[in-house]
């Protein structure tokens, strides 16, 4: 039981990256890559209690659903960015304060 | 019963003089000679057959005669009305009268109204009233009685108003019908009483039902006074005396019909013909009523100047005597008085009439519109000049004032009397019969006091009398008829008799018992009145000789100064020459009064009740509504809605600060949440 | 037949329609159309006389259709002796009113239009048997004589318009209130018939907030009634109305809308609460007293001509309420007299329907001189008589119709109110008497300034009355001439009913303790 402990401490680990990530960046693609963390530390969760838990293949399935998942969030926010990018000539989300007032 | 022919004259006599004035009314002004002949021919036609009817009475002789016909008017049931017809004797009289003295009129007014600009109006309204008269004369019942009766009133309206373009005449015309109906109101009262007590208007289920005493005592006297209302307005009665003499502005032709003869006497018929149901009560009433006007408007008719208003007083002073018989219980002597008066009055106002219609005419020859035509201060010294209608005017004097071989003699010889009787029997209304005979004196005195100002002495106007002529045919010709009719002789036939009134009169109108249980009996007054009949022709003579000699010694000897005694006599004279100033008295004390509290009626409804009473409502409402409104906006708007509204801004404002808009501070938000919560929890 | 009352409702309306169609240019259209409506729907009220059986004292050429059941609202109709004659009075009026207003100038599509749905609203009233009905027929005629009233009147029109619209509503309002207590106390119904029925014992001993309930909804009602008639001291709308309105419209009013108080007062107080025609009838008659000598002494101070026959409708009014007291005679403690009671309905109802010609004369007879002269100040007058002989002729009998002059019918009337009164309430009618001289003298005051005298400088070139004036009061004329030589053909109409009415109340009165 003690290498669920490990896997669930390293997945803590990469989550908290990811949030600090989210929270500490600017640049939108630094925090699209800290929303991969916070995704891939959930992955490494669904694993570790598939393998652990006794939960058969569940975990890996909703696994592979997230990759997928986060793929497809990767394209639609990468294509955002680009937007705003050309739109407003940067990436730094504080400039992209339109909807404010 | 319908079938008598009396009944069918009757509609005859009634409706053709209606029909005469709705053919005038019509058409009158496009008809040759404006269309009089229409009327003269109406009423001629009545006039025959009134007299038919006469004839036929003399010859049944039947004094207890009567026929009724009666057919239903309205009817709701259990309320119905009867109109109809009553002829007896004393109808058939009355007929005679009316239709005499109105076709007389009518042909006296031919010449006296020639070239009037109403004239065929005029002729069609003297229709109208012979039409509402012998309605009144025909009635079997109070309801059509007072149909009629006001339709009376409204002729005499109309025929006052002739000459409506003088304002005196409109006063006169308007001042009648009022007058009239204040006695109107209490004939009214006096019909509603006795038929709620009776049930019925015919006079006789009245006599009926006051025999059975459905109704009696005071109700019945204050029924009683309540119809005699009606005749004291219509026969001009103290204190409704006011209206007649000013009705003399109307047409002299007018005055003869109406305001003698026949409407005024309308007032006397009615007495006689609920004679019946008055309380002795009622009768003292009547009987006061009577003799004080009797006396009161003599004493008027003293002082007067204007020769239509002396014997406008005399018409007051005579329907007093016969109000006043009445009221003593010789009832049939009124009715004969009424038939003698209705005679000589009418002749009398027609030979005033042909005078004033000789004055006008001489006055117009010399262009004079100042003088007053019918001031007999103006006059004198007309007898040569006009001897038909002095001699036929002496004898209608001779008539009234009462000398014997006269009618006037016969009948006021039996009002005096009856009242003598009934002094006798009830020694505490002494008066009567002094207001009788005082009245008789003074008669004497101012009828003979007009004839010898008009007739004789000097001429006061002389460069007048070359112009005054005797008056065309057509008014001689009633004149000379009535002036005969003043002698005694056509009122005691078949017997001829000047001192009694018995003749023909006396046997077919006796009089009958009255339906008041405890009035004296027919016979017991007609005992009375005889035996004190002699007494009363002395002493009426010897009355009649005195005023006589008295205006004689005045006006012809001179051997007494008229202005002096009026000087003497003071304020008495003066109250007399301005009738004691009742029409100033009315006037300040119940016009005046009441058109002021007509104005302010109408002001209290206009002014202050609608102005402020009803608009204050709506200015009440104005007012609430301004302060719901204030409140509305005030409170429940601004106060409360907008303030609900600033309320939440202030929240939001305050907390839009933590809504950077910024992701990550968001995440940061909720990181610290989470820590938080597992802070909590692991405690 | 069977829907002849259903037409003489609803044909103005169709008369409307068809004036919204033609343009406003074609006057003359206009006025022909509203002639040919009125006309025809005056020819049905005669058909309607013609087919009525007077021996029957109740409800005749009955319709009845659901309208809203859940309410139990229906569409309910039906004449009888009371409201036929003021029907046939509604016809001829309205017809004989077109005329009247020939020469109205302004916006005569409008105007006849107004005058079309007035019609509607009165003839509904007199023959509709369902509140509900009533009360919306009742509401109908408030708006046109507003419009009439505010826009084609005198100077103060539009015064006087809201002033007699408030008035009305004011009482209108009351009556609802009334017939809604009316209708949740006496079994959820609407029917007037129905509530005859039954409302005397529903109602009878019914406390409202301590006060009979009998008490409180006659009152409601009264005076909302009151207000039509008018009854003092609810009467001051009606100078004002009078004067400012256009003639027609006061003839309407005078000769048709007042009388709609009485026939309500009479159709449903006195026909749903006969215990209440007793606990009031005392007022009423005294009501009427004051009516007749206010309204007498009011008339008597006026200077307005128009005003002066304003005031008489109120004194002539009085009559009415007078005699309508009279019905109580017929009750045992007042010895069941019957004669008086007839006498005293009889005459009031037959008031209200002389009243109705008589004004209706009047104001024609005002109008004309006011057309003429432009000015109605009796003062201003004089002397007339010898310039318009006709017109004064007209106007003397018109002026002695109104001052109840025995051969015209006003007279017949006023005297069965009297008569009919008079064994229950001998002070009040003794007291009312005094009406009947102040009549005369108001009325003969008037014709004396207006007419007698010299002819004022002035009017030396005044027209003589013309031919359509003459045709819209002849017709009146010969009426009121008619009805006062022979009444009987009137009487025998209402008769059968009045039976009924006096029978019903003195049946149907519980003399529970109010």
């Amino acid at each position: 039981m003690d290498q669920l402990n490990n896997y669930l401490f390293i997945a803590a680990i990469l989550f908290s990256l990811g949030v600090f990530g989210v929270m500490t960046r600017r640049n939108g693609i630094a925090v699209l890559m800290g929303v991969e963390l916070i995704l891939n530390a959930a992955n490494l969760n669904f694993i570790a209690f598939s393998r652990f838990g006794g939960m058969n293949l569940d975990g890996h399935i909703f696994g592979l659903i997230v990759i997928v998942l986060a793929a497809a969030e990767a394209a639609v926010a990468l294509a955002i960015v680009i937007n705003i990018y050309n739109n407003l000539n940067t990436i730094n989300v504080d400039e992209a304060s339109m909807m404010k007032e | 019963m319908m079938e008598h022919i009396f009944i069918h004259y009757s509609l005859f006599i009634l409706f053709l003089p209606l029909v005469a004035f709705v053919i005038q009314i019509f058409f009158g002004k496009r008809l040759p000679r404006e269309g009089d002949w229409v009327s003269i021919g109406a009423i001629s036609i009545t006039l025959v057959l009134a007299i038919n009817m006469f004839v036929q009475m003399l010859l049944d002789y039947d004094s207890d005669f009567s026929v009724e016909a009666s057919f239903v008017w309205l009817d709701m049931g259990a309320f119905n009305i009867r109109l109809g017809f009553l002829v007896d004797n004393i109808t058939i009289i009355m007929l005679l009268v009316v239709a005499l003295i109105s076709t007389c009129t009518h042909i006296f007014s031919t010449q006296y109204l020639k070239g009037d600009i109403r004239y065929s109006r005029y002729f069609g309204y003297l229709g109208l009233f012979t039409f509402s008269m012998n309605g009144i004369v025909l009635a079997n019942n109070l309801m059509s009685m007072y149909m009629f009766w006001e339709l009376v009133g409204v002729s005499s309206y109309l025929l006052i108003g002739h000459w409506f373009e003088k304002d005196s005449a409109a006063n006169a015309s308007k001042k009648a019908f009022l007058t009239n109906r204040v006695g109107d109101i209490g004939f009214f009262i006096g019909i509603m009483l006795i038929y709620s007590a009776v049930g019925s208007f015919a006079f006789t289920d009245v006599f009926d039902g006051v025999a059975s005493g459905v109704i009696a005592g005071t109700t019945l006297t204050l029924a009683g006074v309540g119809l005699f209302m009606g005749a004291m307005g219509k026969s001009s009665q103290f204190p409704l005396h006011i209206w007649l003499p000013d009705a003399m502005e109307g047409p002299t032709p007018v005055s003869a019909l109406m305001h003698a003869a026949t409407m005024v006497a309308a007032g006397v018929y009615l007495s006689v013909r609920i004679f019946p149901i008055l309380t002795p009560d009622a009768l003292l009433v009547v009987a006061y009523v009577g003799g004080f006007t009797a006396i009161f408007a003599a004493s008027i008719a003293i002082t007067q100047t204007d020769i239509k208003k002396v014997l406008a007083y005399s018409t007051v002073s005579q329907l007093g005597y016969m109000i006043l018989a009445v009221g003593t219980g010789v009832y049939t002597a009124a009715f004969f008085h009424l038939l003698t008066h209705a005679m000589f009055k009418a002749n009398l106002f027609y030979g005033s009439g042909s005078v004033i219609h000789s004055m006008h005419h001489a006055l117009h020859e010399k262009h004079d519109h100042e003088t007053d035509p019918q001031d007999m201060r103006n006059m004198g010294g007309f007898k040569d000049k006009m001897p038909i209608t002095y001699w036929s005017m002496l004898l209608s004097t001779m008539a009234i004032a009462g000398v014997p071989l006269f009618s006037g003699f016969l009948s006021k010889d039996a009002i005096l009397a009856g009242t003598l009787s009934f002094a006798m029997h009830h020694p505490e209304h002494f008066l009567l019969p002094l207001f009788g005979f005082g009245a008789a004196l003074m008669t004497a005195f101012y009828m003979f006091r007009m004839m010898f100002l008009t007739f004789h002495g000097e001429p006061k106007m002389p460069e007048l009398i070359d112009d005054i002529h005797e008056s065309p045919k057509e008014m001689t010709g009633p004149i000379v008829l009535l002036g005969a009719l003043s002698l005694f002789i056509w009122y005691t036939l078949p017997y001829f008799n000047p001192m009694s009134t018995h003749g023909w009169f006396t046997d077919l109108v006796v009089p009958k018992d009255a339906v008041v249980p405890g009035n004296l009996s027919a016979n017991e007054i007609e005992e009375g009145a005889h035996h004190a009949h002699y007494l009363a022709m002395y002493i009426s003579i010897a009355v009649a000789t005195l005023g006589i000699l008295l205006s004689w010694a005045t006006y012809i000897k001179k051997a007494v100064s008229a202005d002096q005694w009026s000087a003497r006599s003071g304020f008495l004279y003066n109250w007399s020459l301005n009738k004691y100033y009742f029409d100033e008295n009315y006037d300040r004390y119940i016009y005046q009064p009441t058109l002021r509290l007509a104005d302010k009626v109408a002001w209290i409804d206009w002014e202050l009740y609608d102005k402020y009473f009803i608009n204050g409502f709506g200015r009440l409402t104005n007012w609430a509504s301004k302060i719901t409104g204030k409140f509305d906006y005030d409170v429940i708007d601004q106060l409360l809605v907008d303030g609900t509204g600033r309320i939440s801004n202030l929240i939001g404002r305050k907390f839009k600060s933590i809504q950077t808009g910024k992701l990550q501070n968001y995440v940061l938000y909720v990181a610290a949440g989470v820590i938080i919560l597992m802070v909590i929890q692991s405690f | 037949m069977e829907y002849i009352l259903s037409w003489l409702i609803w044909l103005p309306v169709v008369g409307m329609v068809a004036i919204a169609f033609i343009p406003r240019e074609k006057e003359d259209l206009i006025k022909q159309a509203a002639a040919v409506t009125t006309g025809v729907q005056f020819f049905l009220t005669l058909v309607l006389w013609n087919n009525f059986d007077s021996q029957d004292g109740s409800m005749q050429f009955k319709e009845w259709a659901e309208w809203i059941p859940s309410f139990n609202i229906s569409y309910h109709l039906g004449v009888d002796g009371l409201s036929l004659p003021m029907v046939i009075l509604t016809g001829m009026l309205f017809f004989i009113g077109v005329f009247v207003s020939w020469n109205i100038k302004k916006a005569v599509k409008g105007y006849f239009a107004l005058f079309l749905l007035l019609n509607t609203g009165v003839m509904g009233v007199f023959l509709s048997l369902d509140f509900f009905l009533f009360y919306i027929f009742w509401e109908v005629m408030l708006l046109p004589m507003y419009f009439l009233i505010g826009m084609w009147g005198g100077p103060q029109r539009e015064y006087a318009a809201i002033k007699f619209f408030l008035y009305t509503l004011f009482g209108s309002v009351l009556m609802l209130v009334g017939i809604l207590g009316l209708y949740f106390s006496c079994g959820k119904t609407f029917d007037i018939l129905e509530l005859t029925r039954v409302a005397p014992e529903a109602l009878g001993g019914l406390m409202w907030w301590g006060m009979s309930a009998i008490k409180v909804i006659w009152v409601l009602l009264f005076i909302g009634f009151a207000i039509k008639v008018p009854v003092f001291p609810f009467h001051t709308w009606l100078p004002l109305a009078h004067v400012e309105a256009p003639t027609a419209i006061s003839v309407l009013l005078a000769g048709i809308l007042l009388k709609l108080g009485v026939y309500g007062i009479i159709r449903v107080n006195y026909g749903l609460m006969p215990d209440g025609v007793y606990w009031f009838s005392y007022a009423l008659a005294l009501l009427g007293l004051i009516n007749v000598i206010w309204g007498g002494l009011c008339a008597l101070a006026q200077t307005d001509l128009k005003k002066l026959v304003a005031y008489s409708s109120v004194n002539h009014m009085g009559y009415s309420l007078i005699g309508m007291a009279a019905i109580v005679a017929a009750g045992e403690a007042n010895g069941a007299n019957i004669k008086a009671a007839q006498a005293g309905m009889g005459g009031a109802v037959f008031q209200m329907f002389n009243h109705g010609t008589i004004s209706a004369m009047l104001f024609i007879l005002v109008g004309v001189i006011y057309e003429r002269a432009h000015h109605r100040e009796i003062e201003g007058f004089g002397g007339l008589a010898s310039q318009m002989p006709v017109y004064t002729g007209i106007t003397a009998v018109a002026f002695f119709a109104g001052l109840g002059l025995p051969g015209l019918s006003g007279f017949i009337s006023e005297a069965m109110c009297f008569i009919g009164a008079f064994p229950v309430y001998k002070t009040i009618v003794i007291a009312s008497t005094i009406g009947i001289l102040l009549n005369a003298a108001y009325f003969l005051w008037a014709f004396q300034r207006i007419f007698f005298g010299e002819l004022n400088e002035k009017y030396n070139d005044l027209p003589e009355i013309n031919r359509l004036e003459l045709f819209t009061v002849v017709p009146l004329l010969i009426i009121t001439l008619f009805f006062g030589i022979y009444p009987a053909p009137y009487l025998d109409i209402i008769s059968s009913t009045m039976d009924t009415i006096i029978e019903h109340v003195v049946d149907m009165a519980t003399y529970a303790s109010m």
